[in-house]
């Protein structure tokens, strides 16, 4: 009796363990940053559609895990809000192809029923994220809203609790263009803020704002206009008042200058009279050298359809659509893998 | 002749039965030993990853309020304050409700049947997702922090516990919320551990003409004070590791603060929030942190079990 519950067991362990006949399909995995997690789940849908052969995963674990995996050879592609830095691209033994996907602008989301056209300053929301300007009706803010009637609330400040590219992007730029920003803050994933509350995820401060009266917080422009979240003007360089549509996204995307041996670059302040002040590219990561050349084969196929066609989806879902030149050197870099 | 065969048959038998007592015992420490082997590899492992930043902040880990990944420094007093704090203040709050609901379900002030829906009621409570938690809590907590947040600092301002500005996301909603999410762990644990109290003890304490408040005071509480004290520990370690909801409703700030209605942080938030977008330095130093957190809860259970011990000894004479 015992010996025969056992067998059955035993057995079952075996059946389970059998190789199973794989169908004939090619699997790429990918894993990285959240914000196009989006898109690329739409590239995804609409390539499998049309090539059902090839099966592809994207998993958004955020751009430092995503560099992790790669790095460790988990995964196919990664993802990357921060694209890759020297150091980390030097662990990599295949080599590290870097290629501009699509790209976004951070809006700053604001919660005052009754205000719209809100146009911020430089100085006005860098003050605002450096906790110099606590309340709405500040001079600083009233200066440039002639006619708007500020009300007396205090400012809560909204931000990111969890790494992100977003707040890599968005405390570049506040380090670029505010010297007290850049001593007492600084640039990173994870910074730590010297006023606010903090929300994980694009969701999670889009929450924080619209739950709090007097609130305003960085956040990505798709997130913004899926929530229906009123955001500011933002001053940029040459002095106007912009705001983040896809066409000023797309004047700051080209002024950017790439260097010439890899396509790594940030527009962290653009002088372009049209042009958004907080736009930035996210990146697809790609090995130089695939030994399986069915994957190899899929995976150019799909950045290929991503570049070109994929790049119609980009709008809809709130995100900028590649310039052309971009999207000419990031298919150059394409055909570069092997 | 006869008497050798039975002798030999159940000689036989007892022979099996020790085989199969002997199988079962081999099974039964496997499994316990893998129990302890793997609490040793997850600890070990967790020390390996956090060694470079041990190496590096040392001791000053604990007492350093600043923690700044791109600046690479890194100290917890922060998320150690907001964790004590959280899990202290929720505990405060639901263990008098904890142990009033228990010793309510445990006396006959109302028929048997109506006080098992109550029981059922609360220990359901257990069974909601801490995400749902985290959801009522912005929904329906935070609205109410918010608007009382206000008055509170306002009038008690000058105390630094309600010193303004008063935000929703704050320590208060995430401690009012840890209460409800460990109210059931502890009036089911004291309920169970007042119902186990000898009848004998309850009726001598009438027969003396104790009431029966005096009764419940001063015999039943005491009796069961041990189950009470496991069932705090309980709590307090639940509350402790607790991530989803409190990372909903803290409002995840690195900023050391005394004030209740400020955002503050806790050791499980952090690394909620920071691991996936952490490298180098930071992904060590956030293992640093949960080796922290792993050997809190590991004091919290230990000084829990010396309590239970201590108490048991008091209370043996009066069993």
């Amino acid at each position: 009796m015992k010996i025969n519950s056992f067998r059955v067991a035993l057995s079952l362990v075996a059946v389970s363990a059998a190789p199973y006949s794989a169908p004939a399909q090619t699997k790429l995995n990918g894993a990285g940053a959240t914000f196009p997690a989006p898109l690329y789940q739409r590239w995804i849908a609409e390539f499998t559609k049309a090539n059902p052969n090839v099966q592809i995963n994207y998993q958004a674990v955020g751009s430092g895990t995503g560099i992790t995996n790669f790095t460790q050879g988990i995964v196919n592609f990664a993802g990357s809000d921060a694209a890759m830095t020297d150091e980390q691209i030097a662990k990599v033994k295949q080599g590290v192809v870097l290629i501009p996907a699509t790209a976004g602008s951070i809006v700053l989301a604001y919660n005052l029923p009754g205000v719209e056209n809100l146009k911020l300053s430089r100085d006005a929301y860098a003050g605002i994220f450096l906790g110099k300007i606590t309340k709405w009706n500040d001079p600083a803010i009233a200066k440039t809203n002639e006619g708007v009637k500020l009300p007396d609330t205090a400012i809560t400040v909204c931000e990111r609790s969890d790494g992100s590219g977003t707040t890599f992007v968005f405390t570049k730029h506040l380090s670029t263009i505010n010297s007290d920003f850049k001593t007492q803050v600084g640039e990173g994933t994870t910074v730590t803020w010297p006023i606010g509350v903090a929300g994980k995820g694009n969701d999670g401060v889009t929450a924080l704002i619209k739950q709090t009266p007097g609130a305003i917080g960085y956040v990505e422009y798709g997130y913004a206009k899926n929530n229906k979240l009123t955001y500011a003007q933002l001053q940029n360089k040459s002095g106007a008042f912009v705001a983040a549509t896809a066409e000023s996204g797309a004047a700051t995307l080209n002024s950017t200058q790439f260097p010439p041996e890899i396509l790594r670059a940030w527009p962290s302040d653009p002088d372009a009279k049209e042009a958004y002040p907080i736009s930035t590219f996210t990146w697809l990561l790609l090995y130089k050298k695939y030994d399986n050349k069915e994957i190899l084969g899929a995976l150019k196929k799909f950045v290929t359809y991503g570049l070109s066609d994929g790049q119609k989806f980009a709008d809809e879902l709130g995100y900028v659509p590649l310039p052309k030149e971009v999207a000419a050197k990031s298919e150059a870099a394409l055909k570069s893998v092997e | 002749m006869s008497e050798t065969a039975v002798e030999t048959s159940t000689g036989n038998e007892f022979r099996k039965r020790r085989l199969r007592f002997d199988l079962f015992l081999v099974l039964t420490w496997v499994t316990s030993a893998a129990t302890v082997v793997t609490l040793v590899w997850i600890v070990w492992s967790i020390l390996q990853a956090a060694f470079p930043a041990i190496a590096s902040t040392g001791f000053g880990f604990f007492v350093n309020s600043v923690w700044n990944p791109n600046r690479n420094i890194y100290g917890v007093f922060p998320f150690l304050n907001g964790t004590a704090g959280s899990s202290g203040i929720a505990l405060l709050l639901a263990l008098p409700l904890g142990v009033a609901i228990a010793i309510f379900l445990s006396e006959d002030f109302l028929p048997a049947a109506i006080r098992q829906v109550v029981r059922f009621v609360v220990e359901l409570l257990a069974a909601i997702p801490s995400v749902v938690y985290g959801l009522w809590g912005i929904a329906v907590v935070i609205p109410i922090v918010q608007s009382w947040g206000g008055f509170l600092t306002q009038h008690f301002g000058f105390l630094p516990f309600f010193a303004p500005p008063a935000t929703g996301n704050s320590m208060l909603t995430a401690s009012l919320v840890l209460a409800l999410m460990v109210l059931p762990t502890i009036t089911a644990i004291s309920r169970t551990a007042l119902v186990a109290v000898p009848k004998t003890l309850r009726e001598g304490s009438y027969a003396v003409g104790a009431t029966r408040w005096e009764t419940i005071f001063k015999v039943l509480l005491p009796t069961a004070a041990p189950g009470i004290v496991a069932a705090t520990i309980l709590a307090f370690g639940r509350a402790m590791g607790e991530t989803m909801a409190v990372a909903m409703l803290i409002g995840n700030s690195p900023r050391l603060t005394w004030s209740l209605l400020s955002p503050a942080g806790t050791l499980a938030g952090l690394l909620a929030n920071q691991f996936g977008e952490a490298s180098g330095m930071q992904v060590s130093a956030l293992m640093y942190a949960a080796l922290t957190l792993v050997l809190m809860t590991l004091l919290v259970n230990i000084a829990g079990e010396l309590v239970l011990r201590h108490t048991q000894k008091t209370i043996a004479g009066i069993r």
